[in-house]
Formats: C-alpha cells, structure tokens, sequence
C-alpha cells in the first residue's frame, strides 16, 4: 500500500519510526521542539518524545554539532538539525576534524553514528547566505557519508538508513520541495547508500541528476522526447558512496551524459561523477561528458539575477540536442 | 553591573538634536510599515524581519555617531540602515531586487550596506558580525584613526562562541568597540531565558569590559549613554557593553503571523500601548513644549508620504542587467566567468 506524502511529512515520519524503534536516537537543534523548525518539518515530534529527545538548542552551531560527535561517541545516535545548509560553515571542525576522523584515527575502535540534517537550494529569494547548495564541500571530506534525497520517497528511506548507519553522515534536503509530494509505502523500507535509481530508462542520453535537479531533469527530457530524443535519467541518491555501476552502464548504452548538481560548477559534483565516465566510460563516449552546475557566482538576491544562476530544464534541453546532434559543446 | 545607569540628561542637547531623533524613529516606522504591506501584498521577493518596537536603540546609538563611525548590523537591520542615515529610495529599491538598491539588487533586505554613511553591511548569519565589527576596531588602532565601531546583535547572538574570541581580544587590545546586544526578549520563537544562561552583562564583565543595561525604548537614555561610551572610546578606553531591554512588534519574520504558540498577544499589546519608544517620546516634547501635537502629526505625515513615494519610486525602478549577474565576485574583475578561465561552459 502506498499514499501521497510530503517531502517535510515522509521526513518526520522517518524521525518518528527511528525514535519509536531506538530509545538512543535523540534529535537536537534550533527550534526543533516547538516551533517544528521554520519549515515545520519537525512538527508534532516532540508531543511525542518530549523535550529529553528533541532538544532545543541556543544558536551555538559548534557547540551543539561537537555535542553530537561526542554523544555519538558514546552510545547515543543523535540527529542534528542544521537550519540552513549555508551554517555548514560554522561546524566544519566538528563535522570535518572531528566526526569525519575518528573512527579512522582510533584504528576503528571509535564510532560516530550520526546523522546531520540539512538543507539546500536557491531561487527562494533569500540571497547569497541562506541559498548555498554545499554537497560538494563535504563530500570532499574522506569518512562523511553523504545522501541528497530527490522526492519524499528518498527523503524517507535515505533517512532510516542513515539513522541506523555507524557513519557520520550529511543529508541535504532542498528547501523548495519540502512541499511537493510522492508516493510513499505505507510499511517500513529502507534505501540502502551506494544504489542509484534509475528513473526513466532512455537510448540516446544520460542525464545523471541529485536532488531538486532530478526534476530539472525530468522536465528537460519531456521536452527533449518531443524532438525523438530519448533520454535515461540517473538519481544517484547518495553522492559518498557512489553507484558508478548504474552510472557507467547507461552510458555505455547512450554514450553521451549531462551531469546536473545545484552546487557550485567549479571542483563540485559535476566535476567529480563527469570525471569518472570520462575516465571509465570514455571508449563509449560520442561526446565529451557536459557538467552542469550552479553558475561561479554567490547567490545573487534580485529575481533577475537569481534564476540565471542555476541549471534549468530549457538549458539541461538545450545542451542535450546540442551534443545528440553531433555539435561538439567544447571543441576548440 | 559595571556601570551607573545613566538618566536622561536635557542639558547636552538642543531642540534640533531631538527633533532628528523624533524623525528618525518615525521614518524607521514608516519604512518598516512600508516594507511589510510589500510582503502581504507579494510584491516584495523573498522575507525580511521587521525592526519595529526597537527604534529607540538604533536611533539613540546612530545618533551618538559621525559618518566616520562604523556599524555593523543583523538581519534585522532596516533600522540600524535608516539611523546610521541611508535614504529611503535605495533602500526599497534593495529590499526589491532593483539595480538602484544599495547594492545593486544583489544584497537584498538581509545584507544592506551603505558605505557612505559607515555601515558595514546587515548580516544573515547571526553574530556573523562580531568578527568583523571587533576588526574594524582594530583596523581604527592600527590606522591611528579616531573611530568608534558599534556591534549591533540581538540575544540570540550571545550563544555564538565567537563573541567570546573577540571580546578577549577587543578587552586585551583595549579596541574601540561597543557591543549593543539588543534584547528583544526572543530569539526565533524561543524565549530568551530559555536559551542564555546567567547574565549578559556578566559574560562582557568576566573579560573585564564594562557593561551597561539600559532601556532600550527610551532614545534619549540610549542616546546618552552612548555619548559617553563613544567618548571614552575615542579616549582608548574601550571595550564596552550594553544590554538594551526592547521589543519587536512583528513576528521573527514578515511571514511569522500566527504566534500565539510561543508569545501572548497581551504581553504584544503591553509594550505597543505603554511601551512604545515613539509614542511616548513624542509625548515627551509635548510635555517640554518642544513640539505641539499638531506638529507632531505633521512630520508623521510627511515622512509616511515621503516613504510612500519612495516604495512607488522602487516599483517601477528597474532591476539590474542580466550581464550584472558575475561582476562584483572579484575586486578588480569585471565579470568573474571571463575571469575564471572556461567556468561558462
Ligand atoms: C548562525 C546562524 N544560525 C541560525 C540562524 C537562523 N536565525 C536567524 S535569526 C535567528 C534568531 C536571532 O535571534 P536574535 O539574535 O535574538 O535576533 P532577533 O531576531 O531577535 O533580532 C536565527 C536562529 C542564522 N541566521 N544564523
Ligand atoms: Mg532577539
């Protein structure tokens, strides 16, 4: 059985399931209890685990990020709510120096099972530092599990997975789509790391797409289907581990790839899973790999700046008939 | 408490000091009435945090300032824009996105800056600007320059550790700097209590700096307060603190609308009808006949009309070029993506 939920409701039913199956699973973070977060993704949990499990906090990021490491370290498996993925910033000690190393560091001795939840995504006119799309920078960071759910149906089961995981990990959730809603079963089910989805099965291109962009994608390759050009779209859903099988396989089938993230184009995401088809997949290729990522810019506020700034489904489009009629995007 | 609570002194200031002071509460008002009708009335992109209710801190602190004086500010930061002397137009024309705005469109509501008045900008992160308030201070040491930095932040901004690293370093480097924690009793839809342990102006004494607390709804108190701190700090006697006791009016946010969850509508209505700083100033300079109530009412009036033209003047202003989008990444680079080597493609 299956029904219709929000991203933010499969998101607090995977808090609630977790917290009901481990009494060690706390939640922690800036209006958490209450008030429900801004976005309300959190709302009704703490009626039912009170205030000793969704702990409200000052707004003291370091502080209660390295509390975390620390009550991870100890049996707990706290969830940390990060308001904006932009105050990743603020924790990266904690999160980078000290829950990234220390199993590694304790010759596997110590574990640091938790769980940062954030978020990502621009257009929402909330200008350069509550816009920032930030995966790439800790995806670089070796011992950071890293998850970008595209649809409530992700969101929910990326979430018990990483709950349950004895790794630290980074999940981003992007703030425009805490709305929209999917399918979601209604029994218990996971979605193990390192798996991607295939989410339309195509001949002629390879749109590989995270998060919101997974949209963008779907939306470009409707409209390319209309020009006769079939395009297979790939969800990677978690970026550390990375499922380069299912990547490899489709382009070895359509041997021509777009690569879309929402972060920064430059060193990002783009960068890294378009580097692997073209070291692994290059004898299949017709066409260099095309990345396609946040324009090298801050995040401008104006709504005429804004939009030009993020990868779009005209331009993913574009692109596409661009290198599946043989116009080499990069020759010099 | 480090200081003596100073009393509102008559005698430092002349009918025109307080008529500015007067105006610029009104005017803060008036852009903030302004701002939140361009929220309901979605014309305004994105949200903003409306300063309404703390006038008199601003304005009483502004006020003790030169345009060489420096600032830094919050994301609720209209009014610290408006007393440190920002005019109206570009302002509205920032908080709509518009190539007119302070910023050219690019800043918005959370990150004004207004360089000609010695505003160093708003700021999204909270207590993103201790840092860098504390450095302008030591930048004025290490210039031999005589001005004075005031750090605006709200309580919520004292559980930010990195208030601690500067104090230490502002109270052993004796830096002209002033730290203006407006306590406006909620940090988002937490009660201060809940979040701030002991007392502020305990925290700023263990550093061996100063602190004052002073009501923040009356301007004139603020104002001479201020006077003095900014005095001895040009005299290198600072670091200071003050603890100013205010209220927002509106939620944490223009859309904050439903709260009675986390704040009674009686506690909202108590400081709006006997607290507030305008109001009960204006009765003020009735009271010393400085001003008349019809007086009154006529500034009222002429600055609501002067910030309704400004926000028509911002509705039809127009919205930078395109080609603005990657210039002003880089000092002494035009366009970023020219710049970047291939970064278009
Ligand atoms: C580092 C950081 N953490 C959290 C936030 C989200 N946030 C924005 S305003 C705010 C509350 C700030 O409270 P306070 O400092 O008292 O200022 P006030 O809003 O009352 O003026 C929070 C938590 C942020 N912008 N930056
Ligand atoms: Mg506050």
């Amino acid at each position: 059985m299956t029904r219709e939920v929000t991203f933010s409701k499969a998101v607090n039913e995977a808090i609630a399931e977790e917290m009901r199956r481990d009494p060690t699973v706390f939640l922690i973070g800036e209006d958490v209890a209450e008030a429900g977060t801004p976005f309300k993704v959190l709302s009704g949990l703490v009626e039912e685990f009170g205030t000793g499990r969704v702990i409200d906090t000052p707004i003291s990021e370091p502080g209660f990020m390295g509390m975390a490491v620390g009550a991870a370290m100890t049996g707990s498996r706290p969830i940390v709510d990060l308001m904006f993925g932009d105050f990743i910033y603020l924790v990266m000690d904690q999160l980078c120096n000290q829950a990234a190393k220390t199993h590694y560091m304790s010759g596997g001795k110590l574990k640091v099972p938790l769980v940062l939840r954030t978020n990502m995504g621009a257009t929402r006119r909330s200008a350069a530092q509550h816009s920032q799309s930030l995966q790439a920078i800790v995806a670089h960071i070796p011992g950071l599990k890293v998850a970008m759910p595209s649809s409530a149906y992700e969101a929910k089961g990326l979430l018990k997975t990483a709950i349950r995981d004895d790794n630290p990990v980074v999940i981003f959730e992007d703030k425009l789509m805490y709305q929209d809603k999917a399918l979601v079963p209604e029994e218990e089910y996971l979605i193990p790391f390192g798996q991607a989805n295939v989410k339309r099965e195509g001949r002629d291109i390879t749109l590989v797409a995270t998060s919101s962009m997974v949209q963008v994608a779907e939306e470009a390759a409707d409209a390319l289907a209309k020009d006769g050009i079939s395009a297979e779209i790939i969800d990677p859903r978690t970026i550390v581990p990375l499922d380069e099988e299912t990547i490899l396989n489709s382009v070895r089938k359509t041997s021509r790839a777009i690569v879309i993230d929402e972060g920064h184009q430059s060193y990002g995401v783009t960068a890294e899973i378009a580097a692997r088809i073209s070291a692994k997949a290059f004898y299949h290729l017709d066409a260099p790999v095309i990345r396609m990522g946040a324009m090298d810019v801050p995040v401008p506020f104006s709504p005429a700046l804004e939009d030009l700034t993020v990868p779009t489904a005209a331009g993913v489009a574009d692109n596409a008939r661009k290198i599946c009629r043989g116009e080499l995007l990069h020759a010099a | 408490m480090g200081g003596d609570k100073p009393v509102s002194d008559t005698r430092t200031h002349n009918t025109e000091d307080y008529l500015r002071m007067y105006k610029q509460m009104v005017r803060i008002r008036a852009f903030e009435d302004n701002a939140n009708q361009l929220y309901l009335s979605a014309k305004m992109p994105g949200l903003t945090h409306m300063y309404s209710g703390q006038e008199a801190v601003a304005v009483g602190i502004c006020e003790a300032l030169t345009d060489e004086d420096r600032i830094t500010s919050t994301h609720r930061g209209h009014g610290h824009c408006v007393a440190k002397g920002a005019e109206f137009k570009a302002m509205f024309c920032e908080l709509l996105g518009k190539e007119e705005g302070y910023c050219r469109g690019k800043g918005g509501s959370m990150h004004i800056a207004d360089q000609s008045h010695g505003n160093l900008g708003a700021n999204a992160i909270v207590g993103g600007s201790m840092g860098i308030a504390t450095g302008a201070a030591l930048s004025a040491k290490q210039l031999g320059k005589d001005f004075v930095t005031v750090c605006f932040f709200g309580d919520g901004a004292t559980a930010q550790g990195l208030w601690y690293e500067v104090m230490n370093m502002a109270a052993l480097w004796k830096l002209p700097v002033i730290y203006a924690c407006e306590n406006n009793g909620y940090s988002e839809y937490t009660k201060t209590e809940e979040i701030a342990a002991g007392s502020l102006t305990a925290r700023a004494e263990a550093f061996g700096i100063e602190a004052f607390e002073v009501d923040g709804q009356d301007v004139l108190a603020v104002n001479e307060l201020t006077n003095q701190l900014v005095e001895r700090c040009r005299n290198g006697e600072g670091p200071f603190f003050m603890e100013l006791k205010t209220y927002r009016y509106h939620g944490h946010h223009v859309g904050d609308i439903n709260r009675d969850y986390y704040r009674s509508k009686d506690e909202e209505a108590e400081w709006k009808n006997v607290r507030d700083p305008i109001t009960n100033f204006g009765k003020w300079l009735e009271d010393q006949n400085i001003l008349s109530a019809d007086e009154l009412v006529a500034i009222n009036n002429e600055i609501k009309a002067e910030a309704e033209a400004a926000v028509e003047y911002a509705l039809n202003a127009p919205y930078p070029d395109t080609s603005e989008v990657d210039m002003h990444v880089f000092a002494g680079v035009d366009h970023a993506l020219d710049y970047l080597g291939g970064a278009r493609g």
